[in-house]
């Protein structure tokens, strides 16, 4: 039973379990009858999938992405951004010892963080878009999973052949030469798998350094350590896993159903063309008669192509992708066949009910629910980059002392202690002057920070970096002061006379 | 007992374990295999960690393991780690002087940053967890001091004490005037009427500020100055500011004088080391009040 792994399957009855097929059919001859409806097996072993080959304009399509995505993700790391002598020079870099994120022109440091939020809002926003418009394009097109299981199909392919000739293969006893090709396939999906988790490394530290250190033994043991959890992760999901994650792991069709609406496009068999099926023989036939004939030849071309093994003409189907691989398979049959082609093609079932009613089809991209999901786009990306061009590159921060809150001084002035860290986000050192705004007369003291032989008092801050200082504040004012002052500490650019201010208190008896 | 058991459940074809309960049948669905090994691997993980870790519990100790493991010695390991990381700095820190600390920003830095862990485990329970200090505890962020604020001083008291068990620490007493009976009661209140007129609060009405001005100078003016402004060669506080260490009302100030008054500071340098002394000296002197 181990090897029946029982899951819940679609709108399909599950194959029973042949070895045990007589024993049920026993069972059920003496409960008599079939059981109820409602007792329909909830369990289906793994069928195989063995998906052809396949040509066309979609697959092309998905080539292309998975080439320019692919592409992306292996060779980004070593692409150079310089930045001058204070910062590393990796175009995208993940600095965690120095707590930078460096993306291109942007830099990214720890408070703001809320760029990532910004990002994941985004994110979420396209694909609900992209799924109003025409459905689970993300999960046909640009899903990891779908990327990296089809690039070890094309491998499967290169070692075990096409459809046929693998499945014969497999349902052979197998030869020395099966087991070369299959160990060949593991080894190139190993590599593949490897060279997967060995870039993802590289987005953590100096790529080109890294990959020196991995070679020679140098690199940390957590580099390692990463490339063989995600060399694992990506052999299993991509080459073993494949359609199972889709269909059982993954959140998202779940989510996406409850998101769609009639109008969004999905693939479609239209069965107002297809349907009834008959031969293309027979089909000349009928039509020759003026009888109904459907194009769709039974020809099973679709289900073939198919990389979750999903019989499109069904209908709508959780196991689907959206990926359009079967159009591209009918559109090739129908072309032999001289009919016209997407037979399957990106549509609605609306479109079908009004073709049947001989209206027109009726495309309706312009919803309530594409403008809103345009519009929080607009506006959660206008937000961002209004808040990325407008970003200060200085900032100051202020902890007043906890205890004590106030000192009184031998000659009756009060005097209050503050913790102040200055940043600046420029990648050159500079030099700030610091004032209080709310108090009449006051004197500040930089403590172990004695003035300049000019007299002025500047606070030097490196390159992209942060300083930490002690501040006292004493008010000399003749009235004494109140029992809580609002004042405004403000960090003055010396040189550029850019400005940041913080707000905090002065206390007193 | 198999064979009794035979019976095929129709609609999911396992066979069924024999037991029912109100109609209701146990299939009998075994463990997956992978799940059985790695359940038999786990047994095999806890006996090979018996044998390399310490384990079992015997009657005064515990069985050792091969690995002669031991959470004390990782301890003291990642100890000796954290030593040898600060070593450099902690070097620096024993041969500078404190002065030379001070003025050093990156040394001066680092020394604030030991201070302050050092000040909060042994000095904050009495000078607060600021330096804020407390009734009869000098606070240490204001620019009055006892002993002396400048660099040499700070050390020196945090090294020697006050009125401690060592012999280079402070000395200098407050007497009782009034238990011992040097003073009257009446010279008492007069005298502190007079020591609050010093810094500007106001004395009792009726009050003879002749007799406690000639009162003080017969017996106070000898440690606390013709003029009350102290004297740091005894701790004696400048009663002429505006921070009293016990408080400015006059009843304490006359409990003081009637009993006399005497805080201990404890000597440090038998129990913290050189740098670390010199490290508290740096973070006291840079709370606010320290003098050049």
């Amino acid at each position: 039973m181990t090897e029946q792994v029982r899951s819940m399957t679609l709108d399909r009855p599950a194959p029973e379990a042949p070895a045990l097929s007589h024993l049920v059919e026993q069972a059920k001859a003496q409960a008599g009858g079939p059981p109820p409806e409602d007792d329909i097996p909830l369990y289906a072993a793994r069928r195989k999938i063995y998906p052809q080959s396949v040509h066309g304009f979609f697959r092309r399509i998905k080539w292309a992405v998975l080439a320019v995505t692919l592409g992306i993700y292996y060779f980004l790391p070593f692409v150079r951004w310089d930045r001058g002598p204070f910062a590393p020079n990796q175009a995208v870099l993940v600095d965690f010892p120095n707590r930078r994120f460096y993306f291109f022109f942007i830099e990214i440091w720890p408070q703001e963080i809320y760029y990532l939020t910004g990002l994941l809002i985004l994110a979420a926003m396209a694909l609900f878009l992209m799924n109003a418009l025409a459905g689970r394009i993300w999960c046909g097109y640009l899903c990891p999973q779908t990327v990296w299981t089809d690039l070890f199909f094309m491998i499967e392919r290169f070692f075990e052949g096409d459809r046929r000739e693998h499945m014969r293969r497999d349902g052979q006893k197998w030869t020395l030469e099966t087991y070369a090709r299959k160990g060949a396939k593991h080894f190139t999906w190993l590599m593949v798998a490897w060279w997967t988790g060995g870039a993802w490394v590289l987005y953590f530290a100096d790529a080109p350094t890294l990959v020196k250190d991995l070679a020679t033994f140098q690199a940390p043991f957590v580099a390692y350590a990463w490339i063989g959890i995600l060399t694992f992760t990506t052999y299993t999901l991509a080459g073993h896993m494949r359609e199972q994650v889709c269909l059982y792991m993954c959140p998202w069709p779940r989510i996406q159903a409850a998101l769609t609406d009639e109008y969004a496009l999905n693939v479609t068999y239209r069965y107002d063309r297809g349907e009834p099926r008959c031969s293309a023989k027979k089909a000349e036939q009928l039509r020759a008669h003026g009888q109904p004939a459907g194009d769709c030849v039974d020809c099973l071309q679709c289900v073939h192509v198919c990389p979750t093994g999903v019989d499109i003409r069904e209908g709508a189907n959780l196991g689907c992708i959206q990926c359009g691989l079967c159009i591209d398979a009918c559109d090739m049959v129908m072309t032999k066949l001289g009919r016209p082609t997407r037979l399957i093609a990106y549509d609605t079932d609306v479109n079908i009910k009004r073709r049947q009613e001989g209206l027109a089809p009726f495309y309706k991209l312009v919803r309530t629910r594409t403008v809103l999901y345009a519009a929080i786009i607009a506006i959660a990306g206008g937000i961002m980059l209004f808040t990325l061009a407008t970003r200060e590159s200085e900032g100051i921060s202020v902890i007043h002392d906890r205890n004590p809150m106030y000192v009184r001084l031998s000659d009756g002035a009060v005097r209050n202690g503050y913790t102040i860290r200055i940043v600046n986000k420029r990648l050159k050192k500079r030099e700030f002057i610091i004032g209080i705004d709310g108090l009449p007369a006051t004197l500040i003291d930089f403590v172990g920070m004695p003035p300049r032989a000019d007299g002025r008092q500047l606070v030097e801050v490196g390159p992209d970096q942060t300083r930490e200082l002690r501040v006292t504040v004493t008010d000399y004012s003749t009235k004494p002061p109140a029992p809580s002052t609002r004042i405004v500490f403000k960090l003055i650019d010396g040189e550029t006379g850019e400005t940041a201010e913080m707000r905090d208190h002065f206390f007193a008896p | 007992m198999a064979e009794e058991h035979k019976e095929i459940d129709a609609l999911t074809g396992t066979p069924t374990t024999g037991h029912e309960w109100d109609g209701i049948h146990e299939l009998n669905t075994p463990l997956p295999r992978w799940w059985l090994w790695l359940f038999y691997l786990t047994i095999v993980w806890a006996i090979a960690y018996w044998v390399v870790y310490p384990a079992w519990p015997l009657i005064t100790n515990s069985t050792q393991g091969v690995f002669g493991w031991h959470s004390r010695a990782a301890v003291e390991t990642d100890l000796e780690q954290l030593k040898a990381q600060r070593g450099p700095m902690m070097a620096k820190l024993a041969s500078a002087s404190v002065a030379d600390i001070a003025g050093d920003p990156q040394l001066s830095d680092f020394a604030r940053a030991v201070g302050r862990v050092a000040f909060a485990d042994n000095c904050a329970p009495c000078h607060g967890s600021g330096g804020g200090g407390g009734r009869g505890y000098p606070n240490l962020n204001d620019d009055d001091w006892l002993w002396g604020g400048k660099l040499s001083d700070i050390q020196n008291t945090v090294t020697h004490g006050a009125r401690s068990t060592d012999e280079k620490g402070h000395m200098g007493n407050m007497p009782a005037f009034g238990r011992d009976g040097i003073l009257k009661p009446n010279e008492i209140s007069a005298v502190a009427d007079y020591v609050r007129s010093l810094s500007g609060l106001s004395a009792e009405p009726g009050t003879d500020l002749a007799l406690g001005k000639k009162v003080f100078a017969d017996n106070c003016a000898a440690c606390h100055g013709p003029e009350g402004k102290g004297n740091r060669e005894v701790g004696a506080p400048n009663l002429t500011d505006k921070i009293w260490l016990y408080g400015p009302d006059k009843q304490t100030i006359m409990q003081g004088i009637q009993n006399g008054r005497g805080g201990v500071m404890p000597a440090w340098g038998g129990r913290l080391n050189e740098p670390t002394i010199k490290a508290l000296t740096v973070y006291v002197w840079t709370l606010g009040g320290g003098e050049k």
